[in-house]
């Protein structure tokens, strides 16, 4: 089986420098932040691929690469055979563009206040010139609204509602694929699992495939099949869902899994992880855990490690086994 | 038994609206002793930070406390206003809010602000102060404190700013800290640094702590005791242990199941049907009916029973586990 | 059908009956008075050829024995009344008055209308498309704004009146001064529809449209362009006060609205000329009416300010 969306070296820096005319003035050299540095990994059609990581870890600039609103610096996106970026055939660019769709982090700014949510549902089709009468009404009743809610403003709807128009929204164009970045990192844990279900539900009944970018493991735990680790813009360990709980290879995964609050661990009084994550304008040399590392050898601090395959899993670690 | 460090008997805020009066915390009891860490938890607009504010004196107009009280030890303090509830903040009680920055002066350095609170409450002179601000930026974790006492809030990083507010709010050595959401802001690993330290401090000296999170998983780790919130009032009381393994409060039960950990291996997870009723539109009876699976007539016709008539665990006319069999 | 089921949404009417901006109208005094101020003045204006008793503009109307009638008294020599007074012409203050608010209120909402026009457009773009048109748009601004909003007004005035055929000068007089008007005010509108842009189109409901292929001209349209509205609405009351203060003062400056179509400024420089010799009304009435109507306007436009904001509530 080959992979639907194939991400090879992905790599995004972003011009973090201040004003030309303020960096002459002060003597400052351009200041560049690598958020995505030679990233690869293939998803499966009908999967659920996770992205997980803290801030700074480049999961939010990966989903955006994938769904066109960031081009890579270095490196490609090949979705369904066609390159994103070298294709030249406009046509087959736009057919996978249409095929991807996306769900946001926040139920209050990913709709448009002014607009009534039969307009907001029905943009992606009516934005290529489509005909979306009825269409509206019936992907609401679709993700557990009403019809009659068509009529109604943002406003009037809570955060959970909201996150419902837009999962409604992202399906309208028909896609195959939803980037789904933190989409219930806003909500409330009742109305979350509301949300999870639904998207769950939906992945069946459509056939979808899922890119689900997250910094919560129990959230990633319930719905990927597998899982991306990011620290610091690169891929350190993935691994199927059920591999990477049981048996994570890579420091930094066993770190996050420690440290994660959990509801059986009264009282616990475990000693937390040492250190922040680092500066990505300056990242550290090697390994870009080292630092906070404890099992940290001199070669950690030279050396990038690549990743590797251990089983079904694969680490950037030179220790690791 | 000593007297409890906070205690709130029956506190109601309200808030007068054009549309009529909202009541955000409606009827709120609970005691923290000296030492203990109490978890309020609750989802949004359940009343839990409104709680808290109320608690410090911080109710933004037109908020206001209309009936009830707040003790804090022997004292009633519901009713201070201007100096005096000033003076009581910062002494003897302390605030850890959930972005860092809002409660640090961007212009002035960390060592200024901390000398100026330990000054302004305790009596002892500046080089004196200023020791007692470098011991407390060394007791929270801030590696080399005597050298960067002089930096300011926006040199440091989120989870040292955050470590910079607990120095503030311990530094006048107060009886009470409320903490509202003081780690939902930070990554998982500093989130576990910060709570970790809360506990050590807090324990260490004594101080009664109001821990205000959404987050289950940090109160089982943290807190002592927990009170759930929703709509407004406490529906479920106790330590945190008995509460979250074994809820008796249909909306406690709901709420752990419904946490994607706790249905591990299920291919859809356990789910409260419904949201949170909005302050302007709470239903007649027990809040939670609507949602509830367990509801009756009696739920639709009476309000929740208060705690008491549950042996102090829950508001709930049907709990989920009968309570004297669980108390052995 | 189901459809007879579905509950019509409110009209557009109720929606406003029931919007908190009329709640905070129906909460302000200032705001009812100074509403009220303005409503009976532009009344007054519009309707100024059914109100006013006399034709300040025929020429045939007028009487010379008339000038320098006291308000309230009857004219020494013709027995005529004026309400108001008359000035050195015999021309009745009241009707003049009227009739030059009219081309007072003209100038001052057509000089705002393009000025808002051009700012918002040019705002749009900038804050839209970054870079180069950014720096353009905005530096041009800065150097505007280094100048006072009446030098630049005169300045615009007196290129445009150079290349303007004299026979044509007093007629053009009034387009004139609302294109001086008009582009000495833009740039507090770019300012601020570039500000508000800037945050909007980082919101996800804009990175939404752009995903699914909308245009990036559609985008500043249909989804920003909506959403930045309120404070160019608050701007476009307060400078409406402005903007007819300003073609007041050039028409005091004798750069503005020509004598034979006076507008309030061109009354309140007549007027000034016979301040000391005891007319008092002839400047008077004029300059209150001008107080009046820009201090509503201007209170007003404070209101909306507060009530748009809720920040500050």
């Amino acid at each position: 089986m080959s992979a639907l969306i194939r991400v090879e070296d992905l790599t995004r820096v972003f011009d973090v420098s201040k004003p030309w005319l303020n960096r002459v003035l002060e003597r400052e050299p351009r200041a560049l932040l690598t958020a995505v540095s030679e990233v690869s990994f293939g998803i499966e059609e009908n999967s659920v691929y996770a992205l997980v990581g803290e801030s700074g870890s480049g999961k939010s600039t990966i989903g955006k690469i994938i769904a066109g609103l960031l081009s890579p610096s270095r490196g490609r996106v090949v979705v369904d055979g066609v390159d994103l970026d070298r294709e030249t055939d406009k046509a087959k660019i736009a057919a996978v563009r249409s095929d991807i769709q996306m769900i946001f982090q926040d139920p209050y700014a990913s709709l448009n206040p002014r607009w009534k949510v039969r307009t907001i549902i029905a943009e992606p089709v009516t934005v290529r010139g489509g005909d979306a009468t009825g269409l509206p009404e019936r992907l609401l009743e679709q993700v557990g609204l009403a019809a009659r809610d068509a009529d109604k403003y943002p406003h009037e709807f809570s955060g959970g509602q909201r996150q419902r128009i837009g999962i409604a929204r992202a399906l309208a164009s028909g896609p195959r694929i939803i980037v789904c970045d933190e989409p219930t990192s806003a909500l409330d844990v009742s109305v979350q699992s509301q949300v999870l279900n639904l998207m769950s539900d939906l992945r069946e009944e459509l056939g979808l495939t899922y890119l689900f970018i997250s910094h919560d493991l129990t959230v990633v735990q319930h719905m990927a099949d597998k899982i991306g680790v990011l620290y610091l813009g690169t891929l350190v360990e993935e691994a199927p869902r059920d591999r990477l709980f049981e048996d994570p290879k890579h420091p930094y995964t066993q770190m996050i899994f420690e440290a994660a609050p959990r509801m059986d661990a009264f009282g616990r009084e475990a000693e937390p992880p040492k250190g922040e994550i680092p500066d990505a304008i300056n990242p550290p040399p090697g390994c870009p855990f080292h630092p906070r590392c404890p099992i940290a050898v001199d070669r950690c601090s030279q050396e990038r490690p690549r990743l590797r395959e251990i089983g079904t899993t694969r680490v950037a670690c030179h220790l690791a086994e | 038994m000593s007297t409890p460090v906070l205690s709130l008997r029956d506190l109601v805020v309200e808030i007068p609206t054009r549309t009529g009066v909202l009541r955000p915390v409606n009827g709120v009891s609970f005691d923290i002793a000296a030492g203990e860490i109490l978890g309020v938890v609750g989802e949004s607009g359940a009343g839990k930070s409104m709680t808290g504010n109320a608690v410090i004196g911080l109710l933004d107009r037109p908020a206001r406390i209309v009936s009830g009280e707040v003790r804090l030890l022997d004292q009633p303090i519901q009713s201070l206003r201007g100096e005096a509830l000033r003076r009581l903040r910062g002494k003897r009680m302390g605030m850890i809010f959930q972005d860092p920055l809002t409660s640090l002066n961007p212009l002035l350095t960390i060592g200024d602000q901390l000398t100026e609170t330990i000054r302004e409450h305790l009596d002892v002179g500046q080089s004196e102060a200023r020791e007692r601000a470098i011991a407390a930026l060394d007791e929270v974790g801030i590696p080399a404190a005597r050298q960067r006492i002089g930096s300011y809030p926006h040199e440091f990083s989120g989870g040292m700013r955050q470590r910079v507010v607990i120095a503030l709010a311990l530094c006048a050595e107060p009886e009470l800290v409320i903490a509202d959401e003081p780690t939902t802001a930070l990554d998982v690993s500093v989130q576990a640094q910060i709570i970790a330290l809360l506990k050590r401090l807090c324990r260490d000296r004594g101080v009664a702590v109001m821990l205000v999170t959404h987050d289950m998983g940090v109160i089982a780790e943290a807190a002592d005791r927990i009170a759930v919130m929703y709509a407004g009032g406490v529906v479920e009381l106790g330590p945190v242990r008995e509460v979250i393994t074994r809820p008796f409060h249909p909306y406690t039960g709901g709420l752990m199941a419904s946490t994607p950990g706790a249905s591990k291996g299920m291919r859809r997870l356990r789910q409260i049907p419904g949201s949170m009723p909005r302050l302007d539109a709470l239903p007649d009876g027990c809040p939670f009916h609507p949602r509830c699976e367990r509801a009756e007539a009696a739920c639709r016709e009476n309000p929740g029973p208060s705690l008491a008539a549950c042996d102090g665990r829950a508001a709930c006319w049907f709990p989920l586990t009968e309570p004297k069999e669980a108390v052995s | 059908m189901a459809q007879n089921e579905i509950p019509r949404a409110p009209s557009r009417f109720a929606r406003a009956r029931n919007s908190d901006l009329y709640y905070s109208f129906t909460r302000t005094p200032v705001a009812i008075v100074s509403a009220a101020v303005v409503i009976v003045l532009v009344l007054a204006a519009l309707l100024a050829p059914l109100i006013a008793p006399h034709n300040p503009f025929d020429p045939g109307t007028l009487n010379l024995m008339n000038g320098f009638t006291p308000p309230g008294e009857a004219n020494a020599f013709t027995g005529d009344y004026f309400l108001l007074g008359t000035d050195d012409q015999g021309r009745d203050v009241f009707s003049t008055m009227l009739y030059g608010m009219r081309i007072s209120l003209f100038v001052g909402f057509s000089a705002v209308m393009l000025a808002m026009v051009v700012g918002v457009v040019l705002g749009l773009l900038a804050g839209y498309l970054g870079g180069w048109v950014e720096s353009t748009i905005m530096r041009i601004a800065d150097i505007q704004l280094t100048f006072p909003a009446i030098l630049v007004a005169m300045l615009i005035f007196g290129i445009a009146k150079g290349i303007t055929p004299p026979a044509y000068r007093d007629q053009m007089a009034i387009w004139v001064l609302i294109l001086a008007i008009g582009l000495s005010d833009w740039v507090q509108f770019a300012r601020v529809v570039r500000g508000a842009t800037l945050v909007e189109k980082n919101r996800e409901y804009v990175q939404a449209a752009r995903l699914v292929g909308r245009a990036k001209f559609s985008i500043m349209i249909r989804h920003i362009l909506p959403n930045v509205l309120n404070p160019v609405l608050v701007i476009a009351t307060i400078s409406l006060a402005l903007a007819i203060i300003a073609e007041a003062t050039l028409s005091f400056l004798g750069v503005g609205a020509p004598p034979t179509r006076p507008s309030l400024g061109t009354l309140i420089r007549i007027g000034q000329e016979f301040m000391f010799s005891g007319e008092w009304w002839i400047l008077l009435f004029p300059a209150g009416t001008l107080l009046a109507l820009a201090l509503s306007i201007n209170l007003l436009g404070d209101w909306l300010r507060d009530a748009l904001n809720p920040k500050l509530r």
